[in-house]
């Protein structure tokens, strides 16, 4: 336990020397600005710099798509930030529990004055994607950007502007909806639907219930008996602040939690009883194998069945398709001659039979019972099959409708619509034509070849291929995006994108890659203003805390700017500041959910951060439909739960879009022939240092959770390998070099390598970071058209090079 | 009777998620290196495979360990300046004007806390955020728990609060330092000395 040398090299370190030497670099003072406020106020820690602070503020923490909403309590002095701390309201509880921010948000202050964060606008001077520029003048910048854009619209028309998936700000004014507006008042652009996150479950989920919102609130999971997380994780991911919190409420009311990962989350460890570790992609299997006990031992519900649902067996099926394969029919190999044994599962998941018998036979008795599905199983090949297998095993064990029970699928919450995460307007898009986001680099190389088939809609086919990206707050052109080698080529043709502009705090991997870089500010810099996410039942007010340093801009001031090149900035900006937007946007929130919220002033006054709609009475998804299901139809065409899906079946496709829940092998999988070459299994769970792709460059959580790949010990004793040392991780899309941590955590045959570090590729194009994405391929799923980045097969190697 | 303060921490439910960590050293300007809390994380146990299927007995769980303010410290025991010292509130703190960074402290303890800080060089740790005990609030680490799992206070006021272990792997036993320490354990737990259970982030602590 002697604290042991601190040897290993934190890639993005700060220190004050080399700050001032940076900062010299460019003809500043290091007092400038840039003096860190760390080392400020080590000078004399007896004077309580919390004390002496002039301001303490109580705002939103920055929101950069993780799935918290948190409260951060902020200590100013001398206009400088000196100190984070979190909600400190004096009731916490259920109703209303304090929002706690995480590391991230704690560990706000290394990104706020992290060195390297951009000062100035840009102008690329190397090849594209080399990371080479040039300072440039706003005014250059701007018309650079507003000339390229006028050039293109008229070249290639309306269609050939994008304005790309980007999630890294949410706040009202930072974020990708200011540059939609933008694009909307000066003809449109080719718009997306779809996201990267939940791209198969936002699909699927309607094909049974009609809906996506089939989750009760939170507050009532603490009534649930027993809660089966199905590659769930709330701790890390932070599923919603507090969820996490809210289900060590319900272990304390006696339920039961197992965990069905590949890998033990914190999740897992903190809240489970017990841990299922399960072969990724074959969630489908281990569920069918539920049903099949379920049914054969009379477990199931079959008064709700009867009921409630269509499709279960012949005696329910939809008018037309009376002799297609019933879901019973399929369970018990009545067609296939393959019953959906426990046998047959175990050797596909790995999980042994009496396992799931037993899950089976919990899950079916214990009442009331949740199955609570997470994103990264559907982040596969087939992710859409695997989300209706747990809503139909939801049907089956008639936890619908009630207090303690889960729908499964998309679960978002019932309630009055939900949060909205942004209500800055985009205006309407005169541009009707859509793609699905992933498929943008397809949309770039053969745009116009694109119709139906490939997701387009609003139109035939495409006019014109992607000529023009806009993107603001995005890293998921190059970092984000699978197969990242692939894409930076496709990036680098100036023929094929003729013009990339990139709002950015940082040099991403993805502002590389721009023609013109406009330096944004932070959330703390600005007003702004978030609601919950997933999860939402309050309002948060993010005041300016901090002066907007250097010559950065919010995404708002910059795209007013452009509009004004364009004529159209009194339309844009309506005459408003930032921080009047804000005073509009609350009044959106009281005309709509919250209708007791303040005004700013007495918001800003109150200093609590926060306003916030208790939840005493929790809502119930399809409760209403439960108590009448005749009256209270679901919006799907029986009006009921469609556990067999006419729709799906009439897409006459049953291999990959089967009309029943079925296991249908990967296309990169262990059982393929790809596995002699490349025989694990890759994973890239959301990492605690990071939200997505941000604070990759924070020291405090790369400290705290350093970039590394994760094996099994017996993976690592086969290949002769020890925490710590450099491994190759390759397969034919790419290859990284980057240390390996050793864990008895993850199930043999799979590597864990947490997604959303930064891509830097070394002169021979090896990344020496660890980006799960040089290795993920750019194939979309069957029914969403979404991305299927967790389906990877690599191998690992210790590398020859120290 | 003498007042010792006293961290509790509820291993059961601690996801170690390191938000305590950081809150700590946002609060005390700590450099990359110096971890006034680190969270260790525990694990014991094998995988078998038997007719193509993985059994495991994996335990597992986490413990976030600052200074125990001991009852016994040694730390105090071998500074050979006096600038490490028990206060009349249980709380061990060093007096960085008489410290000369020698690291016996560092040595000595057996629960890793006292760290030498590079840049201002003494040796530095936990001190209870004693500055906010003065003015009525939480130590930092308390208030930042998404998980609710970390209490403070007096140890006997604690003990008679929620009882629970002084010791379990990865710390000694502890009739050592007789640490100011109350910890329930995690389903998992195992033993202070435990052969078979390992930290699997050595380098992260």
């Amino acid at each position: 336990m002697t604290k042991h040398s601190k040897e290993e090299k934190i890639p993005f370190g700060l220190d004050r020397r080399e700050f001032i030497k940076w900062t010299s670099a460019l003809g500043l003072s290091a007092g400038a600005f840039g003096t860190m406020p760390h080392v400020m106020s080590l000078v004399d820690k007896k004077t309580r710099p919390y004390v002496v602070a002039d301001k303490v503020i109580r705002a939103g923490c920055p929101a950069h798509n993780c799935g918290g909403r948190c409260v951060l309590k902020l200590y100013v002095k001398d206009e400088k930030l000196v100190r984070i701390e979190t909600d400190d309201r004096p009731k916490d509880t259920i109703a209303d529990p304090q929002l706690r921010a995480c590391i991230r948000g704690r560990a706000y202050m290394r990104r706020q004055y992290h060195p390297d964060r951009l000062k100035y606008p840009m102008i690329r001077t190397g090849k594209r994607g080399e990371g080479k520029f040039r300072r440039a003048s706003w005014e250059e910048a701007l018309d650079k950007v507003a000339s390229e854009i006028e050039r293109i619209k008229n070249q290639y028309g309306n269609q050939a502007l994008y304005v790309p998936y980007g999630t890294g700000s949410y706040n009202q004014l930072n974020g990708r909806q200011t540059a939609a507006r933008l694009f909307n008042l000066i003809g449109g652009s080719l718009d997306f639907y779809n996201s990267y996150s939940w791209a198969a479950i936002s699909k699927a989920t309607p094909y049974v219930f009609g809906t996506s919102v089939t989750g009760n609130q939170r507050q009532d999971w603490v009534n649930s008996k027993y809660i089966l997380m199905w590659s769930w994780n709330p701790s890390e991911m932070r599923d919603g602040t507090n969820s996490e919190y809210f289900l060590k409420k319900a272990k304390e009311n006696g339920a039961k939690i197992v965990c069905i990962d590949p890998r033990m989350s914190l999740s897992a460890v903190s809240l489970a009883d017990e841990w299922i570790p399960i072969r990724p992609g074959t969630d489908v299997a281990m569920m069918s194998a539920m049903a099949y006990v379920m049914i054969t031992e009379g477990l199931y519900d079959k008064d709700f069945v009867d009921r409630y649902c269509v499709g279960f067996d012949r005696t329910q099926m939809p008018e037309g398709v009376e002799e297609a394969e019933s879901y019973k029919d399929f369970i018990l190999g009545k067609k296939d001659g393959q019953p959906k044994t426990p046998e047959w599962a175990e050797q596909i998941t790995t999980i042994p039979k009496e396992t799931i018998i037993r899950l089976a036979s919990e899950y079916a008795t214990t009442k009331p019972a949740m199955l609570y599905q997470g994103y990264g199983m559907q982040r596969r090949a087939y992710g859409e099959t695997a989300v209706i297998g747990g809503c139909v095993l939801a049907a089956m064990t008639g936890n619908i409708g009630i207090s303690g029970g889960c729908a499964s699928g998309m679960a978002l919450q019932a309630d009055d619509g939900g949060p909205f995460w942004n209500v800055f307007p985009t205006g309407s898009n005169p541009v009707k034509a859509r793609i699905p986001t992933f498929l943008w680099t397809e949309a770039v190389l053969r745009g116009k070849e694109m119709t139906a088939e490939e997701g387009v809609t609003g139109v035939d086919k495409l006019e014109s291929n992607i000529k023009l990206i806009y993107g603001v707050a995005t890293n998921a052109l190059i970092n984000q995006h699978a197969n990242v080698n692939r894409t930076a080529k496709i990036l680098e043709d100036e023929s094929k994108v003729e013009f990339i502009v990139i709002h950015d705090q940082f040099m991403t991997p993805t502002a590389k890659f721009a023609d013109v870089v406009l330096p944004v500010c932070t959330q703390m810099e600005m007003w702004g203003l978030e609601d919950g996410w997933k999860y939402g039942d309050e309002v948060i007010l993010m005041p300016q805390v901090l002066e907007k340093p250097y010559e950065t801009k919010s995404d708002y001031q910059i795209c007013a700017e452009v509009a004004e090149r364009f004529g159209v900035k009194e339309e844009y900006t309506q005459n408003r500041s930032e921080k009047e937007w804000i005073e509009w946007a609350l009044d959106i929130y009281r005309d709509t959910r919250f209708p007791e919220v303040p005004s700013l002033e007495k918001f800003r006054k109150g200093n609590k951060g926060v306003y916030v709609k208790m939840i005493t009475n929790p809502k119930i998804a399809f409760d209403g439909f439960r108590r009448n299901p005749d009256k209270n139809k679901l919006n799907t065409p029986s009006g009921k739960i469609e556990i067999f899906s006419k729709r799906l079946y009439d897409m006459h496709d049953p291999k990959y879009i089967p009309p029943v829940p079925k296991y249908i092998e990967e296309w990169e999988s262990p059982f393929g022939k790809e596995a002699k070459k490349f025989p694990f299994q890759v994973i890239g769970h959301h990492y605690m240092a990071r939200v997505h792709s941000t604070h990759d460059n924070n020291d405090y959580t790369n400290e705290a959770f350093p970039q590394r790949v994760f094996i099994n010990e017996l993976d690592a004793k086969e290949k002769n390998l020890e925490s710590g040392d450099m491994v190759k991780v390759y397969n034919d899309r790419g290859t990284i070099v980057m240390p390996c941590r050793v864990t008895n955590k993850i199930l043999p045959g799979v590597v864990d390598l947490p997604q959303g570090a930064w891509w830097t590729p070394d002169e021979n194009g090896i990344d020496r970071r660890g980006n799960v994405n040089v290795l993920t391929s750019h194939k979309w799923t069957p029914l969403a058209l979404g991305n299927a980045q967790h389906t990877i097969m690599a191998n690992i190697e210790k590398a020859e090079e120290a | 009777m003498k007042k010792q303060y006293a961290f509790y921490i509820d291993t059961s439910r601690c996801s170690g998620c390191k938000t305590c960590q950081v809150a700590c050293k946002d609060k005390n300007n700590l450099d990359i290196g110096v971890l006034w809390r680190r969270v260790y994380e525990v694990s014991r146990g094998s995988w078998t495979q038997q007719n193509g299927v993985w059994k495991n007995n994996i335990k597992a769980y986490n413990v976030s360990l600052s200074c125990n303010h001991c009852e016994k410290p040694v730390c105090v025991e071998v500074c050979p300046t006096g600038a490490m010292k028990k206060n009349k509130n249980g709380i061990v703190t060093i007096d960085a004007k008489k410290c000369i960074g020698c690291n016996y402290c560092a040595w000595a303890c057996p629960y890793g806390a006292p760290q030498y800080d590079e840049a201002k060089g003494v040796m530095t740790k936990c001190d209870f955020c004693e500055d906010y005990l003065e003015d009525g609030k939480n130590p930092s680490c308390v208030d930042s728990c998404p998980m609710r799992v970390i209490d403070f206070g007096d140890l006997k006021e604690l003990k008679k609060k929620y009882g629970g272990a002084e010791q379990l792997y990865p710390l000694p036993k502890a009739h050592h330092t007789k640490p100011a320490i109350l910890i329930k354990p995690h389903k998992d737990a195992v033993d202070s000395g435990d052969s078979l259970a390992q930290i699997l982030n050595e380098e992260e602590v």
